[in-house]
């Protein structure tokens, strides 16, 4: 048995009194934090970047990205006021960038329940360092996603009424049977719990930056999110079997809610979409383009707010496996559709699919299959898992791709209608480029007010972790 | 007027915490806390913190999820209002279970959330502790004990002792101000 001295030899190869080796695990495992910080490191560090001034270079970026957001937000008061008609979309392709936008917004999220949730039921350790941030991606992604749908119903100020089973004058009920329904409970659903997970993982760490607030405003703000939180072990212990079972339940909610989202596509007749391979498909793609997303604005995010003790290059590689195992099923998941409709003896599904690689849309086709199968083979190899600027670099193209994937899915299905006739091409209008780049502000911006107004890192999470923090029992 | 909340002390080692703990329970003492920056594995064992009923709640909020979302979707399609749509059944099991899903997790996790809160009390933005330094550094870098002033085996002097002879530092009796 070890006893409390032990813990702070952990780095030798400690042999103990049965003269057998007692190494636990982690101590031969890459370590996961840089150094040996302490956990006031971890409170200093973390308290450091919400209690300093923001930077010249912050107010800069803001600035840009605010400015960004709001044009989109004067372009969707455009579309209402005059009508949608300022947008691409029309027969045959009546879905077209905002259905893309809403979808890729939407995967931009499943990273974050990922990690807050999955990996936490996986026990691994590693993702104490970048929870926090890829759940706040969730919220924005899901508050960019709910956009689109919302203004492509022209009139969103009634659209409550067709998105919502309210009592109204007309005694008329949403359709149950509709899948665009269902995602309205998936959509709003996961907003609602990613924001509780959120809250609750935040509770304690508001209570560490209550108690150090020097002014009384900091103070009485900081009290008040933290609910009071004392940090008393009683509390604790209800708290975990919370967080347990929120991770429980947010880990189905996470796969159906882009079940969900294909069955919009899935469940419809229409060759290219009415494929039984798209909830899988769907849900491997939403993590792909979820970790890349974390990726790109981690890698900066450490940089800038000085966490490279905690987010190390190990963290980064970790994330490059699980970007190239999903990248992999999305490359195998274009394969077998391909394979299916050859199979299926269908003439339109073959004519959809070898459209899609060799008709009108084949530039967008290809500029999918290059960002999401074969440029994420480069991570077959160490150095460049290792590497943050080659990374980076990788994490653009998927996030790029991703967006192509739905693009494709969705216009090339749709632009070669069953008769020629009504065959067409679908542009986007300056409207649509500006709304979606509005988004895209939108989403910079309540990141970067995420990054300096609330703690990056969780800071009571990452304690928990740390070599010696837990009584020493636990590592026999 | 000033009142007595109790005492605390300070602890830096997570393994005299477990023992000091169990010590505190052997001794008779109920109402006593940790309070520690982030949770310590093995501590509940130690100081004998009964199992929560939480997962009930949850489940009980999650079994309701179930029911309002199938009798909303029952009554809406089949009995209300009821419209062929597509010629589809006006109500059926498998078109049903989405949103069946979506409400249960989602009253699942209210029922959990909530719960935690109020089994914890809270919100409750005040505690007897909190003017005290060693609270302060319970959520930066120590593990503070607290024994309550009301608990029955509670005694200035011999709790006192007791906490420094199970390695407390800086072991004080904490006032607070009664309004």
């Amino acid at each position: 048995m070890r006893t409390a001295t032990d813990k702070h030899r952990q780095d030798s190869w400690d042999i103990d009194g049965a003269g057998t080796l007692a190494v636990h695990p982690d101590e031969i495992r890459e370590p996961l934090f840089e150094g040996k910080p302490a956990l006031r490191d971890v409170t200093e560090t973390v308290s450091g970047v919400v209690e300093g001034k923001p930077t010249k270079l912050w107010y800069a970026t803001i600035t840009l990205t605010g400015g960004l957001a709001g044009w989109g937000i004067l372009t969707i008061l455009y579309t209402i006021v005059t009508g949608i008609g300022v947008w691409g979309n029309n027969q045959p392709v009546g879905w077209a960038w905002d259905i893309t936008n809403f979808v890729f917004w939407i995967g931009i999220g499943h990273a974050g329940t990922l990690i807050s949730a999955i990996l936490f039921l996986f026990r691994q350790k590693w993702r104490t360092a970048i929870n926090r941030a890829a759940e706040a991606m969730t919220i924005f992604a899901v508050i960019c996603a709910l956009i689109f749908p919302i203004i492509h119903t022209g009139r969103p100020w009634v659209a409550v009424y067709w998105l919502l089973p309210l009592p109204n004058q007309m005694e008329m009920w949403v359709n149950f049977r509709s899948p665009l329904l269902w995602d309205v409970f998936a959509v709003s659903t996961y907003f609602a719990v990613s924001l509780m997970f959120w809250f609750v993982g935040l509770v304690p760490d508001f209570a560490t930056l209550r108690n150090r607030a020097k002014n009384a405003i900091a103070k009485t703000i900081w009290t008040f999110v933290s609910f009071g939180w004392t940090g008393a072990n009683r509390h604790w212990h209800r708290y975990e079997k919370a967080y347990l079972i929120l991770a429980g339940i947010s880990t189905p909610l996470v796969l159906s809610v882009h079940t969900i989202v294909s069955f919009d596509f899935a469940v419809s007749v229409l060759p290219g979409w009415h494929t039984t391979i798209f909830p899988p498909y769907f849900v491997a793609g939403a993590i792909f383009s979820g970790f890349g997303m974390v990726l790109t604005l981690m890698i900066l995010a450490r940089k800038l707010l000085n966490l490279e003790q905690f987010i190390t290059v190990k963290h980064i590689e970790n994330m490059n496996k699980v970007l190239m195992a999903t990248g992999l099923m999305v490359g195998y998941a274009y394969g077998i559709e391909f394979f299916i409709a050859w199979y299926s003896g269908n003439p339109f599904e073959r004519f959809v699919f070898i459209n899609r690689a060799f008709g009108p849309y084949s530039w967008a086709y290809w500029t999918m299959v290059t960002c999401n199968v074969f440029i994420p083979q480069l991570f077959w190899f160490r150095k460049i898992r290792r590497n943050l600027m080659i990374t980076w670099v990788i994490s653009i193209f998927v996030n790029v791709g991703m967006w192509f994937e739905r693009f494709v899915i969705i216009a090339t299905s749709l632009h070669r209608d069953f008769l020629p006739s009504s065959w067409g091409y679908f542009i986007p209008t300056w409207v649509d480029v500006s709304i979606f780049a509005g988004t895209v502000g939108l989403f910079l911006t309540l990141f970067l007010l995420f990054a300096k107004y609330i703690p990056v890192l969780a800071i009571s999470e990452v304690k928990g972790i740390l070599p010696g923090a837990q009584p020493s029992h636990l590592h026999h | 007027m000033k009142q007595t909340a109790g005492i605390s002390g300070l602890f830096h080692d997570p393994d005299a915490v477990l023992k000091a703990a169990a010590e505190l329970r052997r001794a008779g003492y109920r109402r006593f806390d940790f309070h520690t920056p982030y949770p310590l594995h093995g501590l509940d064992d130690a100081m004998g913190v009964e199992r929560t009923i939480l997962p009930w709640i949850s489940l009980a909020g999650g079994v309701i999820g179930a029911a309002v979302a199938l009798h909303l979707q029952w009554w809406t399609g089949a009995v209300d209002y009821p419209l062929i749509i597509g010629g589809k059944p006006l109500f059926a099991l498998p078109p049903s279970i989405p949103i069946t899903f979506e409400l249960t997790v989602l009253l699942c996790a209210i029922a959990t959330v909530v719960g935690m809160f109020a089994l914890n009390g809270l919100p409750r933005w005040y505690s007897r502790w909190q003017n005290d330094d060693h609270f302060l550094r319970s959520t930066d870098d120590a593990f503070v004990v607290t024994v309550d002033a009301e608990d029955g085996h509670y005694h200035p002097e011999k709790t006192r002792v007791l906490l420094e002879s199970l390695g407390a530092e800086h072991v004080r009796i904490v006032e607070y101000e009664d309004q």
